[in-house]
């Protein structure tokens, strides 16, 4: 359908309108938080783990450990991940194919249509994060083609992997460091905690359509 | 819009004001939310820095809104998204459907969008045999159930969980009654899986389109809209043209209040922001995706000074949980998409006053509407020029069927009024008049219908000059 007439209507009603003869005032925003680096990283955990999200802070180097300790305790049959994420090789060397009690790793090897299926069947997907976000507890996923939008809500466990570093005060912050306006990648992503509704009588119930479950793994 | 012929408001208010269960429904829920919202702002300072904040940007983007549009439209074309201009919902829900055929689509995964809502765009589509599925949980519930969402935000607040125990057991297949609410969300969970990973065409609303880089922001918490918007192989996005703002810098502050004033959250779940189709390189996403861009009535609203406020709302929905005629008879009774105060003032602009101008006489004025609201739409006031816009005693309307109400017999006193106070010796005539006759007035017509639940004022028998110059106190 052609809408190019519709447009120039539209668009000659807005200019007819006087509205950009107005004046408008400029009002500066309340100020910012400002955060040190513990602090960022102790709001950030705080935030998230008051709306279910299992926050584990460990430190740099021991973090394969602490996955290997979450999968066996949560016996994940199979853990998506992927494998050309700069923290796909650490995965891949994290435990034996057959190592007991340990999830067999699947990687997001395909486009998605030839992978449907098996995507939705998958017990757990883990990704890394971009940034944090102190202020109101999120974690930042702009994903990749190592690391596609789905793995981070199909399955019904998502693990997300965050270095302490890059923990913003703010989105605000974050936004203007990292010079968003600049280019947008095809998808980013602020994550809370896990799926969840209050539709039915404000009763909270997570995992709706999204992952029951959010592991924040913080590298510090 | 819905039923243009059998829309009577005083019945649908009769009948929500009787139904019990509707009414502790509603009252509930929207204790809970105005109780959430006001814990998430404990800093009464903060929240009103915000408010100025949030209301500069959203008129700084009017001000600036064709422009806008058309760089919104430059970066998305750029970026891969195809763009598209309505200027009714006949035109939008065309649109979509040329989409849906192209791709030989037999149905649609919907996200929560109340422009499709405002489109009826679910009916348009059945009528065209494909199938329009609400994903949203509370969509979910009521779509099943035919019915319409009486909230722009929780769709379903006035059912309660027996209510949707019994709904679930009736229409979907193979599901035993529970009125357990952890159990109901796995069942939908169970029956919108399949239909995610089956379906062509995903649908969403938009919260915020950035011109600056061709984004489009939605935010939820269910992850529906995030199924929505990347599993099928097409996005549709839908969203009114007053939606756009100038730059990413100014997304923070309007999320902060959106869903700050909405459910009472820092921040939602998630918040997905879409910039393009899926690349060559990339594994999954939408690979076409389209933004349609309705005005239907929005930029005439744009032409007055006054009435342009009506398109600063972000659809937090939070005048609808603070207003005490909502509260009391909930989403329905309005008769139309948008309810409670918001739908007041925007849904007589959009269908005229002839058809929708009586949903302003269902106020009030407490005034509660205006101090809550996250980016200061003055509520109150443009309810106030819409009842005087139904009357239009001087030709000035600007809404279409000014003037509706005014008749002969109120003009004529209305004239006689003007007419007294401008001169001393009718004014002084007619207070005396007053004073005699104005106990004996007999309760007919609109005086009796007014007394009813009022009681009559009395009128003194002298007015307060006569008194005065009585007494001997200088009253000049």
């Amino acid at each position: 359908m052609n809408s190019q007439p519709a447009r120039e209507r539209i668009l000659a009603r807005l200019h007819a309108s006087g509205t950009e003869q107005t004046t408008v005032p400029e009002v500066p925003l309340p100020p910012e938080l400002l955060l040190d680096r513990e602090a960022k990283i102790e709001r950030l955990a705080a935030q998230m783990a008051a709306i279910r999200t299992e926050v584990h802070i460990v430190k740099a180097d021991t973090w394969i450990e602490k996955l290997n300790e979450v999968a066996r305790e949560k016996g994940w049959k199979r853990l998506l991940y992927g494998p050309g994420a700069p923290i796909g090789p650490a995965i891949e060397t994290a435990w034996a194919s057959d190592a007991a009690g340990l999830p067999e790793l699947v990687a997001y090897a395909g486009p998605v249509e030839t992978f449907k299926e098996d995507l939705f069947q998958i017990d757990a997907g883990i990704t890394s994060a971009r940034a944090g976000v102190a202020e109101t507890g999120a974690v930042v996923l702009w994903p990749t083609a190592h690391e596609p939008r789905l793995m981070s809500l199909v399955p019904p466990v998502h693990v997300a992997v965050l270095d302490a570093d890059t923990i913003y005060n703010s989105m605000t912050e974050m936004m203007a460091v990292e010079k968003w306006a600049d280019g947008m990648p095809t998808n980013a992503l602020l994550i809370s905690g896990p799926s969840k509704t209050a539709d039915i009588e404000f009763t909270l119930v997570f995992g709706v359509h999204g992952p029951k479950e959010l592991v924040l793994l913080i590298r510090k | 819009m819905g039923n243009k012929t059998t829309f009577d408001f005083e019945a649908n208010i009769d009948g929500a004001l009787k139904d019990d269960q509707l009414r502790k429904n509603l009252r509930k829920a929207m204790d809970i939310l105005v109780d959430k919202r006001r814990t998430v702002f404990p800093d009464t300072t903060y929240l009103e820095q915000l408010r100025s904040a949030g209301n500069a940007i959203k008129r700084r983007a009017l001000k600036q809104l064709p422009r806008l549009l058309e760089q919104l439209e430059a970066n998305c074309t750029k970026n891969g998204i195809q763009v598209h201009w309505a200027e009714d919902t006949a035109q939008a829900n065309g649109i979509v459907l040329d989409i849906l055929r192209r791709h030989e689509a037999r149905d649609i995964v919907k996200g929560k969008s109340m422009v499709s809502e405002e489109m009826h765009l679910n009916h348009f589509l059945e009528k065209n045999d494909i199938e329009a599925i609400e994903t949203d949980l509370g969509e979910f519930i009521i779509q099943l159930n035919h019915e319409t969402p009486s909230h722009i935000i929780v769709p379903a607040i006035h059912k309660n969980k027996d209510e949707v125990a019994a709904i679930f057991n009736e229409k979907i297949p193979d599901t035993p009654y529970t009125e357990d609410v952890e159990e109901l969300t796995a069942i939908a969970r169970r029956v919108l899986r399949k239909r995610f990973a089956a379906a062509k065409v995903g649908l969403s609303g938009v919260n915020f389109a950035i011109a600056e880089t061709g984004t489009l922001l939605l935010v939820e918490n269910e992850g529906n809209g995030r199924m929505c918007t990347t599993v099928p192989e097409v996005h549709v996005a839908v969203m009114g043209l007053e939606k756009v703002l100038e730059k990413l810098s100014d997304v923070p502050p309007l999320l902060r209040l959106l869903t700050g004033s909405a459910t009472g959250q820092t921040i939602t779940t998630y918040v997905n922001m879409i910039s393009s189709p899926r690349k060559s390189e990339e594994k999954d996403g939408p690979k076409e995706v389209h933004l349609v861009i309705l005005d239907n009535g929005r930029s005439r609203m744009l032409a007055d000074p006054e009435f342009r406020q009506t398109l600063l709302c972000i659809r937090c929905g939070t005048c609808l949980n603070h207003c005490p005629v909502y509260v009391r008879i909930g989403g329905h009774a309005y008769g139309h998409v948008y309810p409670g105060p918001i739908g007041k003032i925007l849904t007589p602009q959009m269908e005229g006053l002839e058809q929708a101008g009586v949903l302003a006489t269902a106020s009030s004025l407490c005034g509660a509407c205006g101090e809550v609201c996250p980016v200061r739409i003055p509520i109150p006031d443009l309810i106030r020029r819409l009842r005087n816009e139904s009357y239009d005693q001087d030709g000035s309307a600007v809404v279409d069927g000014g003037g509706y109400k005014k008749n002969l017999a109120e003009t004529l006193v209305w004239k006689g009024w003007e007419l007294a106070n401008r001169s001393p010796v009718l004014n002084e005539m007619g207070t005396r008049l007053a004073g005699t006759i104005g106990k004996r007035l007999p309760k007919v017509g609109p005086l009796e219908k007014w007394t009813r639940v009022r009681t009559s004022p009395k009128v003194a028998r002298t007015s307060l000059h006569e008194r005065a110059r009585n007494e001997g106190v200088n009253d000049e």
